[in-house]
């Protein structure tokens, strides 16, 4: 057992498959020499040589074209976007290209390779480097969808999406890339649509997802503390494929459902949540299910600003005391 | 508007700058490129005809006319070597050897199309004969192409990947950013830009500022050179420098075949915005089957019963895929789920 930051985790789960397997390939913007803008593939130019660790262009349609060309033949590739932001830039290969081609080619051409990107906000990058993009990936069938809230998770959903024979979108928070979380020495492989009851609680289920993890778990420890609400707190982890046996079973305990999201507020990942609840669990609740989100802006620059747009540790306790009526 | 831009300006078949050393072909090439040839021109006039049967619907775009650049170029490639393309792919499939039967039945949408009716016109893949699809998003192919020969590269198996485009993709920016990434890592690829004098509706010179698509890697130092893409020797000729280039290390190679497209863009275009007359010329004057077939009756490399009994041969296929892809069942409604994600 180490502890390990979550931006080394990330290298340490690459530096993991490219090791055992030689059919994963590694490529970016910055990545190699540079060790990444955010540093968290540091190490791996040298582990691994300049022709599976490869610096690019800054073309991100062609990262991803070249990505999913060296897939169908049968590598592995990680692709970065630097910036989740980015995705715009080259939204046809996530969108058009990797999650349809298993379809359209009656199964003949996968396309096995996972793109890692920085996302969320905190860091004052303002409106274009900041957004958390889950929702743009999840709506597109073909796609898997993973957010790690911690080191551990880092390596080990990175792992189990390489392993994944379709394609992954893997998205780190920049926020969480200097936090610290206990690894375990050896080989960490997880499972991809395994959501993790991070704190049980018998009051209320709070979902959240990355950066909003840590967070909802101080909201539910003040809750606690201030007001003898026992919340459980549930890291979602994978939103495709989506735990759902974990979150109704949560529910069907707690009787109320909070969302915690980054994401502006339209079409969230958490109003997908609160509408499968609504179809499967609305027996089960005793309340309406309530998301706590970012409102429907772009994101500021300014700290004062950027502070208040995201859900805070008081906001979400706040929330959820008001609807439960203490 | 600038005088360049008037609807005079006609698209000129090729001149003979292009192609200028003409390879002579064996016999035996010969006669198979003009089966070749004529079996893509006949499978697509079948599919028109299905097309318009109401057997086929959605998209369908026919590449009559632009027989000679995928035979030529099938030819120059080895064991191996990948080819991917766009939308316009029936051509690209035949000559790689898929089952014609299978092709038709994916354009009628039965379950033994080649993508199980799943994919349609545009979209069919075959890797067992290294054909990589069918793609529909103008342009995307490059970026893909050039993916399948950085994983050659990667392994150093010595193969190229063929990634054919046309004039209008090769306005699309992925293509450059594709240029660059294919020069700087010395990728093995060799770029085929079908140049067929119209993207969509609308005319080379009116949508691009250079029209010399063999200048469009000029900047990234790929060499580039315009073939006469009507007469299948000049195709091959060019198609065997490019592909030895590129199988030998030096990176890639882009190859603008001047080239024609008889039909609409799709068959639901009319093709209004050219001239009868225009098509009639390419057709009466410089149709690649047409040359071919005087060509070897000429030179008395075969003679007209030899070719008579080539072309009731390729007859003989493409009823027999019509006929296949008329009766074959269609999916069963459970395929809708299959294949979406393993």
């Amino acid at each position: 057992m180490a502890e390990l930051t979550y931006r080394d985790a990330v290298a340490r789960g690459i530096a993991q498959e490219m090791a055992r397997d030689p059919d994963v390939v590694f490529l970016g913007e910055d990545v190699a020499k540079a060790g990444g803008v955010f540093k968290a593939t540091v190490g791996l130019l040298e582990q691994f040589g300049p022709l599976r660790v490869r610096d690019t262009p800054i073309s991100e349609q062609a990262i991803l074209g070249a990505a999913m060309g060296a897939a169908m033949t049968g590598l592995k590739p990680i692709a970065e976007i630097m910036f989740s932001d980015f995705f715009a830039v080259c939204f046809d290969y996530i969108a058009n290209e990797f999650p349809k081609s298993r379809y359209m080619s009656n199964g003949q051409t996968k396309c096995p390779l996972v793109v890692r990107t920085g996302n969320g906000a905190g860091s004052r990058f303002g409106a274009q480097h900041s957004q958390s993009v889950e929702n743009w990936c999840m709506m597109i069938p073909g796609l898997k969808v993973v957010a790690p809230s911690n080191p551990r998770d880092v390596i080990g959903l990175l792992a189990a999406a390489v392993r994944d024979p379709d394609p992954v979108i893997f998205l780190e928070h920049k926020s969480l890339y200097a936090t610290k979380g206990e690894v375990p020495d050896g080989e960490i492989v997880d499972t991809l649509g395994t959501a993790s009851i991070v704190r049980p609680g018998k009051d209320a289920t709070i979902l959240a997802l990355a950066l909003m993890v840590p967070r909802a778990l101080a909201a539910a420890e003040k809750l606690k503390a201030e007001h003898h609400i026992d919340c459980e707190v549930i890291d979602v982890r994978s939103l495709v494929p989506l735990d759902t046996q974990t979150i109704l079973g949560s529910l069907a305990r707690t009787h109320r459902l909070f969302t915690v999201e980054e994401n502006p507020r339209l079409c969230g990942w958490g109003a997908e949540i609160v509408s499968i609840a609504a179809d499967e669990g609305f027996y089960d609740l005793d309340g309406p299910p309530v998301r706590i989100t970012t409102p429907h802006i772009p994101l500021p620059a300014a700290d004062i600003l950027e502070d208040i747009a995201l859900p805070t540790v008081d906001r979400i306790a706040d929330r959820v005391k008001r609807s439960l009526g203490a | 508007m600038p005088a360049a831009a008037k609807s005079s300006d006609a698209p000129k078949p090729a001149s003979s700058k292009s192609g200028s050393a003409v390879a002579s072909l064996s016999i035996e090439d010969e006669v198979r490129a003009y089966r070749e040839m004529l079996l893509i021109r006949r499978f697509e006039e079948k599919a028109g005809q299905l097309y318009g049967m109401g057997l086929i619907g959605g998209f369908c775009h026919l590449y009559i006319g632009q027989e000679a650049v995928v035979v030529g170029m099938q030819m120059a490639l080895e064991e191996g070597d990948q080819i991917i393309t766009a939308y316009r792919d029936h051509g690209h499939m035949l000559v790689t050897g898929m089952d014609p039967k299978g092709i038709m039945a994916e354009l009628t949408g039965r379950r033994s199309g080649f993508s199980k009716g799943k994919g349609g016109s545009m979209h069919m893949f075959s890797i067992e004969k290294n054909f990589y699809g069918g793609h529909g998003i103008v342009g995307a192919q490059v970026s893909l192409g050039t993916g399948i020969a950085f994983a050659n590269r990667y392994r150093e198996n010595r193969r190229v990947c063929l990634t054919y485009f046309g004039d209008g993709a090769a306005n699309q920016g992925q293509v450059y950013e594709s240029f660059n990434m294919a020069e700087l890592w010395k990728l093995p690829v060799v770029y085929v830009i079908e140049n067929n004098k119209y993207a969509m509706g609308t005319a080379v010179s009116r949508a691009s500022a250079q029209t010399d698509f063999s200048k469009r890697g000029a900047s990234f130092n790929i060499p580039g050179e315009q073939v006469d893409g009507m007469d299948v020797r000049a195709v091959k000729a060019a198609g065997d420098r490019a592909v030895k280039f590129a199988r030998e290390g030096n990176g890639p190679y882009i190859l603008e075949m001047l080239t024609y497209r008889y039909r609409g863009h799709s068959m639901s275009d009319p093709a209004k915005y050219r001239t009868k007359d225009e098509v009639d010329k390419f057709r009466n004057e410089h149709d690649p089957i047409t040359m071919i077939r005087a060509r070897l009756i000429e030179t008395k490399r075969a003679s007209e019963d030899e070719l008579k009994k080539i072309d009731g041969e390729v007859r003989t296929i493409v009823n027999e895929a019509a006929e296949f892809a008329s009766s074959d069942p269609e999916p069963d409604v459970s395929e809708l789920w299959t294949d979406v994600t393993r």
